[in-house]
């Protein structure tokens, strides 16, 4: 018989924290595979936010750096403004860039950072324990919005991937999610492109991640597509998948 | 030797570039020095005006409070800075733009039409020179010489002739003598 | 020896950290320190470098923290209200072990303040500013001359360590214009290994990580402990102070920065009314001379701490002395200057009638 399929080189083989049927580690290992293709693993530096990714840095097998919540962005500029030679991601939650970073992720678009940016949206803040994030829906419970947001108090969930396509220095925006097969495949298509666009000098780009929290939306155990469920029937209408900035698709 | 200087005028007067040029001059004749401006949210049109010491010991404080020399080149300048003169110090008033005399009897002063001497060599943007030319006239504390070898090291752009014109302001101002 | 330049303050602090192998600059406009970004726009290309004007001082310190993870040598500047906005940036560098420069041109506070000189962030300087338990090496320049030298001294020290460091500067000395020589011959960058744990490209080596993060019980403690060892090797081996005619003082005026050269004239005036007055001028606030002004005070019992604040570093010379001599304070608020005339009047007083506080400030 014939391996068919191994763990990514760029990807250690340590036990990962995350709870079961959470996105972050179907993620890690997309990045991780596109990492071992283009076979950048030797110069990439991944910058890892503030929130449950912050222990990520023990996970890619590649220079790593934490910083402060939500100034992902600013690092990854220094990182590569200072060592242009090197290929730097920055890798992020929803409160960590649509909330307290909202400023770094937009002047790095304004400013077209030679960057890449990973942005996993799952509408809650998990570390922390399920509080109201900028992309929780209307209607969705979190600890801070046990009744579910409601637009008069706390106003309309962010959509990130629309905002930042407003900004000429953004090169390539792309909303995906992985809560299903086809949407990991695309994920990692978009995840290859907004690399690539950094190896090419093309400027920067942001993959928006649409990706399960089964803990914090109170998914029961014993009934896991429920995570899926509530990104295909309430996330994908609010967040639609498609690319909002750049190149058209291709295979 | 110690001389504190004090400059003020309308921003666009040259105040500062008058005061750099002292303290420039006055390293270049191997004094001591420092020039410390006004700044902030000062625009065009607004006051200015900055503190120079020239010594022949290190310098100790940069603004200078009890000025041995004040130039004012506008009438609000009079106002505010005669009273800050040391008792025997100098004053030189721009009389074409400041109408007012001098209140003060313990302190020397010299009336020099900037403006005018200026527009007479051709360009009154040189009347800044005109008045630190008498300053240094007066109080002997540089040379016009020593000023006019600063220029070139102060204004890196302007043209040789344009520093000519400035020399001779440098001198016009210098044929003022108190009394 | 080159031939002395007519320099602005901040001007001459931003050659010097260029020649000090400064290449990365980021930086947010504020008065009274807008001459260093402005320099560092065109300087810094001129020899390879970057500048980045930053969306906010909290971005600027965050592009320096990832800078620095890579072994450059990188700096911000701001004024203190940026400052302020600095601080975590400060404490992550700290946490992570990074070296980097800070210069802190300050301004009158607190709030929006004034645009004047000021030394109202002594105590944010020195006793940390952000959070956690850490410490910043601090330089407190008090001439041009010292502007341009003292990045090269803060560099040497920050990757010595691995530690911020921070210039601790003033309107006054930002704004001034003074002759410059640039004594510290200019830094050949290609003489300096690339430090042991940046991070680049790893040709094949183990993956590096900068992290501050340590969750696991004990973890944290052990990582502060081991550079609490190198805060103690700081404090031993890099304290820097300057004295003047403290061999016969009877009273020893304590300044740093713009108030230092204050002092010095009203040294001078007291001096001239037959005063034994001397000066002890601190140059890192941290480490602070401790042991040298507690030496002084076999001889010296009176010190007078002259400060434009409403007395800060004052804290650090009762705690050097620590009862062993009298401690007094002449102090101004609010990014005025403090004259030589006023401070001798205090001198006189302290010596003659041994009152307890003079504060100008009323």
């Amino acid at each position: 018989m014939q391996l068919q399929n191994k763990r990514p080189e760029s990807l250690l083989d340590v036990k990962m924290h995350y709870c079961p049927g959470c996105g972050h580690g179907t993620i890690h290992r997309v990045i991780a595979e596109v990492m071992d293709e283009l076979g950048i693993r030797g110069r990439t530096i991944g910058v890892v936010p503030v929130g449950c990714s912050v222990f990520a840095d023990a996970y890619f097998n590649c220079d790593m750096i934490q910083g402060p919540h939500g100034r992902g962005p600013a690092e990854a500029t220094g990182i590569k403004r200072a060592k242009p030679e090197t290929i730097v991601f920055s890798y992020q939650g929803d409160g960590d860039l649509a909330s307290i970073g909202m400023a770094e992720i937009v002047h790095a678009a304004i400013r077209s950072e030679n960057i890449t940016v990973v942005f996993v949206n799952n509408a809650i803040y998990g570390m922390t324990g399920g509080q109201m994030a900028p992309t929780t829906l209307i209607g969705q419970k979190a600890t801070t919005c046990p009744e579910g947001r409601t637009a008069k108090q706390a106003g309309y969930p962010i959509k990130m991937c629309e905002l930042l396509a407003t900004i000429d220095g953004a090169t390539y925006l792309e909303r995906t999610t992985v809560h299903n097969v086809p949407g990991v495949i695309k994920t990692k298509t978009a995840l290859r492109k907004a690399f690539q666009n950094q190896i090419d000098g093309k400027g920067f780009s942001m993959v928006e991640i649409l990706s399960m929290c089964p803990t914090n939306w109170g998914t029961r155990l014993d009934n896991p597509s429920e995570a899926t469920k509530f990104i295909a029937e309430s996330m994908l209408p609010v967040f639609p998948l498609g690319i909002y900035k750049g190149q058209q698709k291709t295979n | 030797m110690y001389q504190g200087i004090r400059i003020s005028g309308f921003g666009g007067q040259g105040v500062i570039s008058a005061g750099v040029l002292l303290a420039q001059a006055g390293m270049m004749e191997g004094k001591e020095v420092s020039f410390f401006p006004s700044y902030g949210a000062e625009m065009r049109g607004g006051t200015a005006n900055c503190s120079v010491v020239v010594a022949s010991d290190e310098v100790s404080t940069p603004i200078v409070t009890t000025p041995d020399t004040v130039i004012v080149l506008n009438e609000p300048s009079l106002a505010k800075f005669e009273p800050m003169v040391k008792p025997g110090g100098l004053l030189i008033i721009n009389s074409s733009l400041v109408n007012s005399k001098a209140a003060r009897k313990d302190i020397n002063v010299l009336y020099v039409p900037c403006n005018e001497i200026a527009g007479e060599l051709g360009n009154t943007k040189v009347m800044n020179m005109v008045a630190i030319g008498a300053f240094a006239a007066a109080t002997g504390a540089m040379s016009i010489d020593a000023i006019a070898r600063a220029l070139p090291k102060v204004y890196k752009k302007l043209k040789p002739e344009v520093i000519e014109l400035n020399i001779k302001a440098l001198q016009r101002g210098a044929e003022f003598k108190l009394n | 020896m080159a031939e002395k330049k007519l320099m602005k303050g901040n001007e001459a602090l931003a050659e010097g950290a260029v020649r000090a192998g400064c290449r990365f600059f980021a930086g947010y406009p504020i008065t009274p320190q807008n001459e260093i970004p402005e320099y560092m726009s065109w300087r810094l290309p001129q020899v390879g470098g970057t500048f980045v004007q930053s969306e906010s001082e909290v971005s600027a310190i965050n592009m320096v923290y990832g800078a620095a993870a890579t072994g450059v040598r990188c700096m911000t500047s701001s004024s203190s209200p940026g400052i302020s906005l600095k601080q975590e940036g400060i404490s992550y560098c700290a946490g992570a072990d990074l070296p980097s420069l800070v210069v802190n041109v300050m301004r009158g506070g607190p709030g929006l303040g004034n645009i004047a000189g000021a030394q109202g962030d002594y105590w944010q300087a020195t006793r940390g500013g952000g959070h956690g338990d850490y410490r910043t090496f601090v330089m407190a320049p008090s001439s041009v001359s010292e502007m341009a030298n003292f990045p090269d001294k803060c560099f040497e020290v920050a990757f010595k360590y691995r530690v911020p460091a921070m210039i601790l500067a003033d309107g006054l000395i930002g704004q001034m214009m003074e002759p410059v020589d640039f004594t510290r011959p200019e830094i050949d960058l290609r003489t300096i290994p690339e430090p042991a744990w940046a991070l680049g490209v790893n040709n094949g080596r183990e993956k590096r990580m900068i992290k501050s993060l340590y969750i696991n019980e004990g973890c944290l403690e052990k990582t502060v402990i081991e550079r609490v060892k190198r805060y103690k090797q700081i404090e031993e081996s890099e304290v820097l102070y300057e004295e003047k005619m403290l061999e016969d003082a009877e009273l020893a005026l304590v300044a740093y920065g713009i108030s230092a050269r204050v002092s010095v004239a009203a040294m001078k005036l007291a001096r001239a009314k037959g005063i034994k007055v001397g000066l002890f001028r601190p140059i890192t606030l941290w480490p602070y001379p401790k042991k040298r002004l507690l030496e002084l005070s076999d001889r010296i019992k009176k010190f007078l701490a002259v400060e434009m604040n409403l007395g800060q570093m004052v804290d650090d010379v009762r705690l050097s002395l620590n009862g062993a001599a009298e401690v007094y304070l002449h102090s101004k608020p609010g990014g005025s200057l403090i004259s030589a005339e006023e401070v001798c009047a205090t001198i006189e007083s302290v010596v003659k009638k041994g009152a307890k506080e003079y504060a100008a400030a009323k």
